[in-house]
């Protein structure tokens, strides 16, 4: 695979009149690699994409491709291909006239814009509806258009902008496959956002979580749910008990009603307040009180079975009520009002900042 | 309620059409002066507004004011909606309301400027004028049009196309130009019916040597009225209700006129 | 997100295009009848650079006041009529199926562009009495002959109202196309009879397009020349007849340009209410 696609961000700042939408974000981003941005929305993803593809002018700081500054550039000389929120398709152009766009423009004739349209079109398996008006595609049809349309040219980059937002959630999960596997097949540096976790782990080499202007945490997708860096990234990737704390000098950490060992330690100082993120999967239930480590006890608040996964919600006089969750066979059978004890492993207990 | 509706549509339908009916009646009356209820059947008089020289020049010189005029009038507007709509500039309201303040203000005030205008030229008297100050008059209908067509247009359709490598001219040119053709038909649609029932601004500008129909009507009806009258009237709001028609099909006329697009969207399946 | 750019040279270039052509032919000679207000009139239907005010002061001559009141008095009566008429009328059109809201909209259409010269020819047939409604009558064994109800107050008023009914339905249009139909529903769903409904719910929200629709119809009105000219006697000429009369036959333009400068600061001053109107809706909305 050659180095096409290296993507750097340096300092990047965009202003919105007082609204400050990307508050200074370095980057760097292999090639060949699919990189979601994912947040909430407001959170500057979107800007941070519209940067890159020149469409927005950063306030300050520089964009780099492949080592070129490509900053100043206006977006038609970037070498990008995006795929827009709303598709963008152009209603007056046929499939195969949309496919075409950036060949005919260049110049291409006719029958070499074709045999690529073709090849096109096989791509994202719309062979033969190059005719078609773009209104008489279904959603699904009308994104694998925008698709191919953006990988016409080739492009050095591809850019998706909460390319299926518009499509129905068994679509969508057929979608991220099918775009995820054309990615790998082309090898292509493609930056995706999206505000949908489970898009994010299904398609990316690399989330880049972003929260009010910032970036968060890079990392791969099971290395960002397993050790989220923040109490921002716990909470939005995946659902996770928060539990508040103090150091001891022993090296555990304080919290109401019991004392836990972190695995690795926290390197914090002694009264410092420490954050700790634990996954409800990774969550244990025994019923009573029992003098296992890392145990608080509490009450049993609801309970739910959802067929394929059973959970619990206990209050053990902290902020929020913990949950534990588990696959249904290894329930513990527990019922409202039930006195229990809730164990957190160390080794799946993770230090956040706040 | 449905009473009401009902009196109120047949009203209004009736109001409107009232005096067409009658005029298409005395159209086709044989006798040559008007009278009711009319005597005899007789299509003479469309027939006299093609052989009748004066008749004649009169509708080719109102059709030729009324295609250049429009013409014109899309010219002014196209490049004003665009710019105002894709740039950020910023006198945009002020230029905006200057093109919208010829025809908001009554057509004698744009008759009598042009006038002067014309007179401290000293270039009186031609077609040219009326078809400049039609243009100017009636550029505000193709202005709104357009600019609504900007407005309703998805911005990401033009970043798309520079993604893919369009310049802007070639953006303009390629997107833009082609999806503002409906509103820019609705707008010449506008102008042109309109320029070709304009009467005060024809007649102060250039009145005296340029005759246009509906001079060419007035001039008549001091003589009496004639069923070449009525029939010509009956072509007009035949030329009316086809452009307006065309409109409606080709353009995007409901938009134009305000409509929301989700009662667009309605019924249409 | 800023959907917009920002200029180049270039785009100025573009903009200076029509820009150009506006200030040309609009601004220019519109500063050159305000100049034209203070020159003198000379004998023989010319006039010379001169700086007199007594065009502007003819414009406090008691003829004057009266032609001003009237014109006022009859379009603000053309407006009130057509509201009457047009604002049930568009609010049954809006909630039409697609193919009856079409053909009502181009036959509204088709009535404003018909020419005011065809508008005043129809209705003085109509009125008249070689071929209009007495003759039906007559016909019809009601009236024993035909009579001619034009020139007249009256057939100025119904003319007027006929070339404002189009744009009156025009400028109601928007609005009641956007008036929320759940709104009409939550009402009747509440026990309002449609008639009430109409009444209580949709009149009320829709009393500033009302006044909008009112004052556009009134400056339209103003604007109007030939219905006045040729359906009513010279006692009925509103501004515009007497205008265009002082340019043309009377050839006393620096009096017909005071005239235009009074009439185009009472349309911007109705244009400027319902813009104030239409802010305000705005803001609360």
């Amino acid at each position: 695979m050659d180095a096409r696609g290296g993507l750097k961000l340096e300092g990047l700042v965009k202003h919105f009149g007082d609204v400050e939408a990307v508050a200074g974000v370095d980057l760097e981003l292999p090639p060949g690699k699919l990189i979601s941005f994912l947040g909430p929305s407001g959170c500057g993803k979107t800007t941070m994409l519209r940067m890159i593809a020149g469409l927005e002018k950063p306030t300050e700081g520089r964009v780099y491709l492949d080592g070129a500054d490509i900053t100043d550039r206006p977006p038609h000389l970037r070498d990008i291909g995006m795929v827009f929120q709303t598709l963008a398709l152009f209603p007056h152009l046929s499939v195969a006239g949309n496919i075409a766009y950036g060949i005919r423009i260049r110049g291409v004739g006719d029958r070499e814009s074709r045999v690529r349209v073709d090849e096109l079109l096989g791509l994202v398996s719309l062979e033969g509806m190059g005719d078609r008006r773009i209104s008489q595609l279904s959603g699904g049809q009308r994104q694998r258009v925008a698709t191919a349309r953006a990988l016409a040219l080739a492009p050095k980059l591809f850019l998706l902008d909460e390319p299926l937002s518009a499509l129905d959630a068994n679509l969508r999960e057929q979608l991220q496959v099918e775009l995820r596997l054309l990615q790998q097949q082309l090898g292509i540096t493609t930056i995706m956002v999206t505000h949908d976790q489970r898009e994010a782990m299904t398609m990316s080499d690399l989330v880049v979580v972003m929260d009010a202007g910032r970036v968060e945490q890079v990392g791969p997708p099971l290395e960002v749910y397993r050790r989220p860096a923040t109490a921002f990234v716990a909470r939005f990737i995946g659902s996770t008990n928060l539990l508040r704390g103090r150091a001891l000098p022993d090296g555990r950490v304080g919290v109401e009603g019991g004392a836990l060992r972190v695995e690795g330690g926290t390197a914090a100082h002694e009264g410092d307040e420490v954050l700790i993120s634990v996954r409800p999967e990774d969550t244990h239930l025994s019923r009573g009180e029992t003098d296992e480590s890392n145990g608080i006890l509490g009450t049993v608040v609801f309970v739910r079975d959802l067929g394929e996964l059973f959970e619990c919600y206990v209050d053990c006089g902290l902020d929020e009520n913990v949950v534990v969750a588990g696959s249904p066979r290894d329930r513990v059978p527990v019922e409202q009002g039930d006195r229990v004890t809730v164990r957190f492993p160390p080794q799946a207990c993770v230090v956040v900042r706040g | 309620m449905r009473a009401l509706k009902w009196f109120v549509t047949a009203f209004t339908i009736v109001f409107l059409f009232a005096p067409l009916v009658v005029v298409a009646i005395v159209s086709i009356n044989e006798n040559r002066y008007m009278d009711f209820p009319p005597e005899g059947f007789s299509l003479a008089w469309y027939g006299a507004l093609w052989t009748d020289a004066e008749w004649r020049d009169a509708i080719v010189t109102s059709l030729v004011i009324a295609t250049a005029s429009a013409a014109l009038a899309v010219a002014v507007a196209t490049p004003l909606a665009y710019v105002l709509r894709a740039y950020r500039i910023r006198l945009t309201p002020l230029l905006y309301s200057l093109g919208i303040l010829p025809f908001l203000l009554p057509p004698v005030i744009t008759a009598l400027a042009l006038q002067v205008f014309w007179n401290a030229t000293g270039h009186v008297g031609r077609i040219e004028n009326v078809i400049i100050a039609h243009g100017v008059f009636f550029s505000t209908l193709p202005l709104i049009a357009i600019s609504l067509g900007m407005e309703t247009m998805d911005p990401a359709l033009r970043e798309a196309a520079q993604t893919l490598g369009a310049n802007p001219r070639t953006t303009f040119r390629t997107i833009t130009l082609p999806l503002l053709v409906p509103s820019m038909v609705t707008g010449y649609a506008a102008a042109f019916v309109l320029s070709l029932n304009e009467y005060i601004i024809s007649f102060l500008v250039a009145g005296f040597s340029v005759q246009t129909l509906p001079i060419k009507i007035f001039n008549s009806l001091r003589y009496g009225f004639t069923p070449t009258i009525a029939s010509v009237t009956i072509v007009f709001i035949v030329v009316a209700a086809t452009v307006f028609t065309f409109a409606a099909m080709f353009g995007n006329l409901l938009r134009f006129l305000g409509a929301d697009p989700a009662t667009l969207e309605r019924d249409r399946g | 997100m800023s959907e917009r750019r920002d200029p180049t040279p270039a785009t100025y270039g573009v903009l200076a295009i029509p820009i150009a052509v506006l200030a040309v032919f609009f601004l220019i000679p519109f500063g050159m009848i305000v100049a034209t207000s203070f020159y003198r009139r000379i004998q023989g239907g010319f006039y010379e650079p001169a700086f007199e005010v007594a065009s502007w002061q003819r414009l406090l001559s008691d003829v004057f006041l009266e032609r001003a009141a009237f014109s006022i008095g009859i379009c603000l009566l053309a407006g009130a009529a057509c509201i009457a008429i047009a604002f049930p009328f568009t609010y049954f059109l809006t909630r039409m199926r697609r193919r009856p809201h079409v053909a009502l909209l181009i036959l509204v259409l088709s009535a404003l562009s018909l020419s005011e010269v065809i508008v005043a020819f129809t209705w003085s047939v109509l009125l008249g009495r070689a071929a209009g409604i007495s003759n039906i009558l007559v016909w019809l064994g009601a009236m024993n002959e035909p009579v001619a109800y034009q020139p007249s107050f009256i057939a100025v008023l119904l003319g007027l109202s006929y070339i404002a009914f189009p744009y009156c339905v025009l400028t109601l249009y928007p609005s009641l196309t956007r008036l929320d139909r759940e709104v009409t529903e939550a009402a009747q769903t509440l026990g309002a009879s449609p008639w009430r409904t109409f009444w209580t719910v949709v009149v009320p929200i829709s009393r500033p397009v009302i006044m909008a629709g009112f004052l556009l119809v009134f400056v339209f009105t103003l604007g109007s020349y030939l219905i006045a000219a040729l359906l009513g006697r010279p006692e009925h000429w509103t501004l515009s007849v007497f205008i265009s009369d002082q340019a043309s036959f009377n050839a006393n333009v620096p009096f017909a340009s005071a005239m235009a400068i009074f009439l185009t600061a009472l349309s911007l001053v109705v244009v400027g209410v319902v813009a104030l109107i239409e802010s305000r809706t705005r803001r609360v909305a």
